[in-house]
């Protein structure tokens, strides 16, 4: 395989977990602000920066209205990690890489980027975000679904994956950062109950509010929340779900390349850090220290995938 | 018998008011000719409105599937759709045998000149064609003298434009022999005309186009270098990029291939050879089914300022290492100014008259001509002699005053840029409009694959059809279509 032909696919599956976490973050940042009028405007800037784009919306608002964060976040030209920028730059590197992807997932591909380009050409109504982001789930989701059922499980494959569980495994980290001090046991909180609203939207943001009450019977802690989404192995978003896949699917290229490289040696250490310590330990030497020390790991690893496979020579 | 006043035929009174255009349904008002018997029949059957939206299903699959192209100049977002008509023409196994023998003849012969103009020059002693057409031509290629391609085929892959004026009256309009494109059309116009027709294709035995990629990659192989290294020499298309207009196309036929698509900045040359960058390193190529023009191969060679290219290819292709395809300098072959001189060609190297005809044909670099083309402006077509796609030319019967003065004083100026032909009467095959058949104008580019033992052709090929009612230009830029072309088997 071409090594430009394995970072197409990278990048490609990157984009389109980018279009679908941004969505995700939307679906979070409306709910709060209906259910929590007095506030909507600093949700809503909490939502901006979780995203990590409040530069570029600063430089062109000055306030956070619902209908300016939806239009920045899902459609806007200047915003190079909208939700449609994502989908175009997925759906390009799809067209790059064509001949590697089954027809299946390049059909789902352009669909998914023919049909968002249709609903995205005018600005949403917050009446019609909700459809809207339904609609872009299920086109993500159809790719999966082509992924999953059509291609041969080789090294496309695994690059594919590589690009979506680095992708996913940085946004998780991000989010959790944002709202760290949310998470951090305080004395306001000291006897009282945490403000449910807030660490509701942190797990909203990765879909993951109802596992978790699944899991905890309806009891949420701070901790038990950060524990969640960093350590808990079933928990499809979490730090260490995401590390474990990208530590398999660097494996899988060293079987088949029969060739250990950087990347495979970063990815092993990545792991070793996660599976080393508990949460308490975390808290105590410090939850942003820690999330800001593994921000930096997945971004240290990507640039070691994309040398060890030549994606730009 | 049938009339052209049929509920469900439209603008069949053209006919009348143009008696010399020859259509291939119908004959006169009231015969419908031979290969279309069966297909008319079903068609006076079927609902047009049911066949319109089948017709507007065709468009949305071809959108899904992504056949688009991105016209030059335009946002590079708007990318467009090629229409797709969706009534056959057909061709009955007769004709195309004929037009076979007569591709295969003409490709012979072109791979036979090229080899010949880049060597010994016999043609150029015999005095069959001027020496000042091949030295002041810019379409020779100094660079290919006394070089022997691997197998020693140049025109791997050839698209002859056919057009036809009557029953028996078939012309070649042109031969492409640089890098014709269009072949995933007429793969993917097959696959569509098959979701949507099933019952056609069992009451009606239509010559199968898809092994196309199959014998493509054959053929490539074929030619590799140094057949004895390996069974299974490695095969990679070349592309500019997703930005190319033709990059479907390009990434569609390396994917039926199961070949790589490749850009330039994938390879580089490697102990003498043309190597790939995979993700395990560099690996050796031994065929280049390139679709960018020479002048883009080898910055070293042929351009010193493009950024694309590899530098170094062109080494290593005299060296006989690597196979490209089609080779280097083909483009003297299909250059517009030596057109007039394909039967001489023909005759040449194959000791036979040619079977197809070429258009008759003024070179306004003769004085003669040239006042005679001067003169008869506004009933020809002028071309220039290093154009393509249908820009840069003038037909003269659709042509305003204006047009006309225009383009004489481009003629007076640089006469030695362009050559004049009479407007053919071309051949008019039914289009579905929006009530019933319509007859437009078409060509056909049949698609010819060139091994060192074997010619193959495609059964039928792309065929262009001029959308608007009275038009003769059938290229997509200027606003042609496609259809699906049939060969029946006998």
């Amino acid at each position: 395989m071409l090594g430009r032909t394995a970072g197409g696919l990278f990048w490609m599956f990157r984009y389109l977990e980018r279009a679908e976490n941004t969505a995700r973050l939307l679906e979070a940042g409306h709910h709060m602000a209906l259910t929590r009028s007095e506030s909507a405007e600093s949700e809503w800037e909490s939502i901006v920066r979780t995203a990590g784009m409040n530069m570029g919306y600063d430089a062109k608002y000055d306030s956070y209205t619902a209908k300016q964060v939806i239009d920045y976040l899902l459609r806007d030209k200047d915003n190079a990690s909208s939700v449609m920028s994502s989908i175009d730059l997925a759906r390009s590197n799809g067209r790059q890489v064509r001949t590697a992807l089954s027809s299946e997932v390049w059909e789902a591909t352009n669909e998914c980027w023919m049909d968002l380009k249709k609903t995205l050409s005018q600005p949403i109504e917050e009446s019609a975000l909700h459809d809207t982001l339904i609609l872009i789930r299920n086109r993500a989701a159809i790719v999966r679904g082509a992924l999953h059922g059509t291609m041969l499980r080789n090294d496309i494959f695994s690059f594919a994956r590589l690009g979506t569980f680095i992708e996913r495994a940085d946004n998780t980290a991000r989010i959790l950062d944002v709202k760290y001090y949310v998470l951090l046991p305080s004395a306001a909180f000291v006897g009282t109950t945490m403000d449910n609203a807030q660490w509701e939207v942190i797990l909203r943001s990765v879909s993951a509010e109802r596992s978790y009450r699944w899991l905890n019977a309806g009891a949420a802690s701070p901790v038990g929340v950060a524990d969640f989404l960093i350590l808990d192995e079933r928990m499809p978003r979490s730090l260490a779900f995401c590390t474990r896949k990208v530590g398999h699917f660097l494996q899988h290229l060293e079987n088949d390349y029969e060739l250990r490289q950087t990347s495979q040696i970063k990815a092993a250490v990545l792991l070793a850090r996660i599976e080393e310590m508990t949460i308490e330990d975390i808290f105590n030497d410090g939850l942003h220290e820690y999330l800001g020390e593994f921000i930096e790991g997945i971004t240290e690893l990507a640039r070691h995938i994309e040398q060890d496979f030549r994606f730009y020579g | 018998m049938i009339s052209c006043r049929h509920r469900k035929l439209v603008d069949y009174e053209c006919m009348k008011t143009e008696p010399t255009c020859f259509d291939e349904m119908l004959l006169g008002n009231d015969l419908v000719r031979d290969p279309y018997g069966q297909y008319f029949d079903w068609f006076k059957m079927a609902d047009v409105k049911r066949l319109r939206r089948k017709s507007e299903d065709a468009e949305a699959f071809f959108r899904k599937i992504g056949i688009t192209f991105n016209v030059y100049g335009q946002d590079e977002a708007d990318e467009r759709l090629i229409p797709f008509d969706i009534v056959p023409r057909i061709i009955a196994a007769k004709e195309w045998r004929q037009l076979e023998r007569g591709i295969e003849q003409r490709v012979r012969a072109i791979n036979a000149f090229l080899r010949d103009i880049y060597h010994r020059q016999e043609i150029i002693r015999a005095g069959r064609i001027p020496k000042k057409l091949i030295a002041g031509n810019a379409a020779f290629t100094p660079e290919m003298i006394g070089v022997t391609p691997p197998a020693g085929v140049y025109t791997h892959i050839a698209g002859v434009d056919l057009v036809r004026t009557g029953e028996n009256d078939f012309y070649v309009l042109e031969d492409n022999v640089r890098t014709p494109s269009g072949v995933s059309y007429m793969l993917e116009n097959r696959e569509t005309m098959l979701h949507m027709f099933p019952e056609l294709f069992t009451k009606m035995k239509v010559r199968s186009v898809s092994s196309y990629p199959d014998l493509l990659r054959r053929s490539l192989a074929d030619c590799a270098p140094d057949r004895t290294r390996t069974d299974m020499p490695t095969v990679a298309v070349l592309t500019p990029g997703i930005h190319n207009s033709a990059y479907f196309e390009h990434a569609f036929l390396a994917d039926q291939m199961g070949a790589e698509l490749v850009e330039s900045h994938d390879l580089r040359v490697q102990d003498g050879y043309v190597a790939m960058r995979t993700t395990r390193g560099y690996q050796r190529l031994d065929v280049i089914y390139r679709r960018v023009d020479d002048e883009y191969l080898d910055p070293l060679t042929f351009n010193p300022n493009s950024m694309l290219g590899v530098p170094g290819i062109m080494d290593v292709y005299r060296a006989g290492n690597v196979t490209i395809a089609n080779a280097p300098g083909t483009g003297i072959a299909d250059d517009k100014a030596l057109y007039s001189y394909m039967p001489d060609i023909i005759e040449f190297y194959t000791g036979e008259k040619a079977i197809l005809k070429n258009v008759p044909t003024w070179r306004c670099s003769e004085a003669d001509s040239l006042s005679y083309v001067l003169e008869n402006l506004k009933d020809l077509v002028v071309k220039e002699v290093h154009g393509s796609g249908g820009y840069g030319m003038l037909v003269g019967p659709a042509a305003s005053k204006k047009e006309l003065s225009a383009f004489e004083a481009k003629l007076r100026a640089t006469p030695d840029n362009y050559i004049a032909q009479p407007t053919l009467a071309l051949s008019t095959v039914p289009i579905l409009s929006k009530s019933g058949l319509a007859p437009r104008h078409v060509d056909l580019r049949p698609f010819v694959l060139m091994a060192p033992n074997r010619v193959e052709i495609t059964a039928g090929g792309l065929t262009r059809v001029a959308l608007k009612k009275g038009s003769l230009v059938v290229n997509s830029s200027q606003g042609g279509g496609t259809k699906d072309t049939w060969v029946l088997e006998d």
